[in-house]
């Protein structure tokens, strides 16, 4: 198997959702009148648009998250040789993380970590 | 045609050889991939059936209720009646949504666990794909969903739905790092990222076993940390009934609804299995140094028995947090990763290392 085959999988998921949309079209009962199409806001006349501005804080943990999360996908290859590198692989990982842990610190201590 | 249960390789090359020798190449691999994709949309649609089933006869039980059972013996056929009613039901459009991106979100929570389930080896040559790359693979599609989740949130122009989607993606990419760092703690023990390597690697031993300390740990961390990336209970937060309405599905009807619920318990299984193969050994049966008895009575279960009942133990455990325990605030969800998991973690990986350094586990 090669990993061309992932088009397969890629297919497979257009199929199965496709298919039931289309199937349920068909199938399902229409009917139509002015409050069905409202958004949901507990049964009361919708207010105004929900693409409104939001909380800041999921912002700054989207941010954060950038940062290490390109880090693990450098972790993830030292992973693999650590066993073969032995020494320089662990002194590696410590100057490493020791900078990864600075600016954790640095986050936290800036008060990034507080919910608000 | 020589089957045998605890080994598929042969079995496989022989399908593969008995179409290459009656017909030609290119219409050999297009019934291949045809056979394939119908076995892959079968056990998909029926996993998914069996865990929304067993999900409410679980609850039920842990509730001291019966669960259902109206239709068929032990209300088994019930999932299978909801699917009908769901596929009959209207598919509404609301108004001043944004229709392209509301129709696009079920098709990106679906693809991405169809690609993560691509990866799985569920028993010895039985597997799709098997990527050399294979666990960071997974790692990078089992999040792709979360994409489908904001879309699906922000498009529906609804105030809950657009609440409850920027809740799940703080809380999926946070939880993706500790998900991440906790396996990788195991790529070191097994110094390859190839799922079949890795299993190999626990022939005599299971990791969390042989890893034992440090690899506990990790396999703590990753039920934590998956659980809360699957968006299942305690860290339901992206579709908290009690104030979000049903989150960032609320919008959504009939069938396309199904698909978010769908998509929900097949990451739980993916989730599960890649514990399952990561910690628990895979297919490979529990064996003791030693006990020779008891190795060869291990070894005539089969191994796709080995695979599915240690991914049954782990989702039956993910099934008992969500009933038992009760649901965080989002400022505590972040709070656990940031300043407890992901330090914890980190100290865990720099000890995975020094016991590697010095040969500390059990070989």
């Amino acid at each position: 198997m090669n990993s061309e085959y992932l088009v397969l999988f890629f297919l497979l998921g257009v199929v199965l959702v496709g298919g039931a949309i289309v199937f349920s079209m068909f199938v399902s009962p229409k009917s139509t009148n002015f409050a069905k199409s409202e958004p949901y806001e507990c049964g009361i006349p919708v207010k105004s648009n929900a693409w409104i501005q939001f909380n800041v804080g999921y912002y700054l943990f989207a941010i954060i998250y950038l940062v290490f999360d390109v880090e693990t996908v450098f972790i993830f290859p030292w992973g693999v040789v650590m066993r073969d590198m032995g020494m320089t692989a662990f002194i590696e990982i410590l100057i490493f993380f020791f900078i990864l842990v600075t600016g954790l610190l640095y986050a936290w201590k800036k008060g990034a970590l507080k919910w608000v | 045609m020589d089957f045998n249960i605890y080994d598929f390789t042969s079995f496989t090359k022989w399908v593969d050889n008995a179409l290459n020798s009656s017909m030609s190449p290119l219409l050999a691999i297009i019934i291949e991939l045809i056979i394939i994709g119908l076995v892959f949309l079968l056990f998909y649609a029926i996993v998914g059936l069996l865990l929304v089933y067993a999900e409410r006869k679980v609850c039920a039980v842990i509730q001291n209720r019966y669960g259902p059972n109206r239709v068929g013996p032990f209300g088994i056929f019930q999932t299978i009646a909801d699917l009908i009613k769901l596929l009959m039901k209207e598919l509404i459009n609301i108004k001043h949504a944004d229709n392209f991106l509301f129709n696009l979100a079920p098709f990106i929570v679906i693809i991405a666990s169809f690609m993560a389930i691509a990866a799985l080896p569920f028993a010895k040559g039985l597997q799709a794909i098997d990527f050399n790359i294979g666990i960071f693979y997974l790692f990078a599609v089992s999040s792709l969903g979360v994409i489908g989740i904001l879309l699906a949130g922000w498009s529906s122009n609804s105030k809950y739905s657009l609440i409850g989607a920027i809740r799940s993606g703080a809380q999926v990419i946070s939880y993706e790092l500790s998900v991440g760092l906790s396996l990788l703690a195991i790529v070191v023990f097994a110094g390859t990222m190839q799922l079949s390597g890795i299993i190999e690697s626990q022939a005599d031993g299971w990791w969390i076993i042989k890893g034992h300390f440090p690899a506990l740990v990790a396999f703590v961390i990753f039920l934590i940390a998956s659980t809360a990336e699957t968006n299942r209970g305690p860290f339901d937060l992206a579709e908290a009934e009690s104030e979000l309405t049903a989150g960032f599905h609320t919008e959504y009807s009939g069938i396309k609804f199904a698909f978010f619920f769908l998509a929900e318990y097949m990451n739980m299984f993916i989730v599960a299995s890649i514990a399952a193969t990561m910690f628990l050994g895979g297919w490979m049966p529990f064996h003791i140094a030693g006990w020779d008895g008891m190795n060869a009575i291990m070894d005539y279960v089969p191994p796709i028995v080995w695979f599915f009942g240690k991914t049954i133990f782990v989702i039956l455990m993910m099934m008992w947090f969500k009933w038992t325990f009760p649901r965080l605030r989002i400022d505590q969800l972040l709070n656990l990763e940031w300043k407890y998991l992901l330090p914890l973690n980190l100290m865990n990986i720099v000890l995975v290392a020094f016991i590697v350094l010095m040969g500390w586990y059990i070989k």
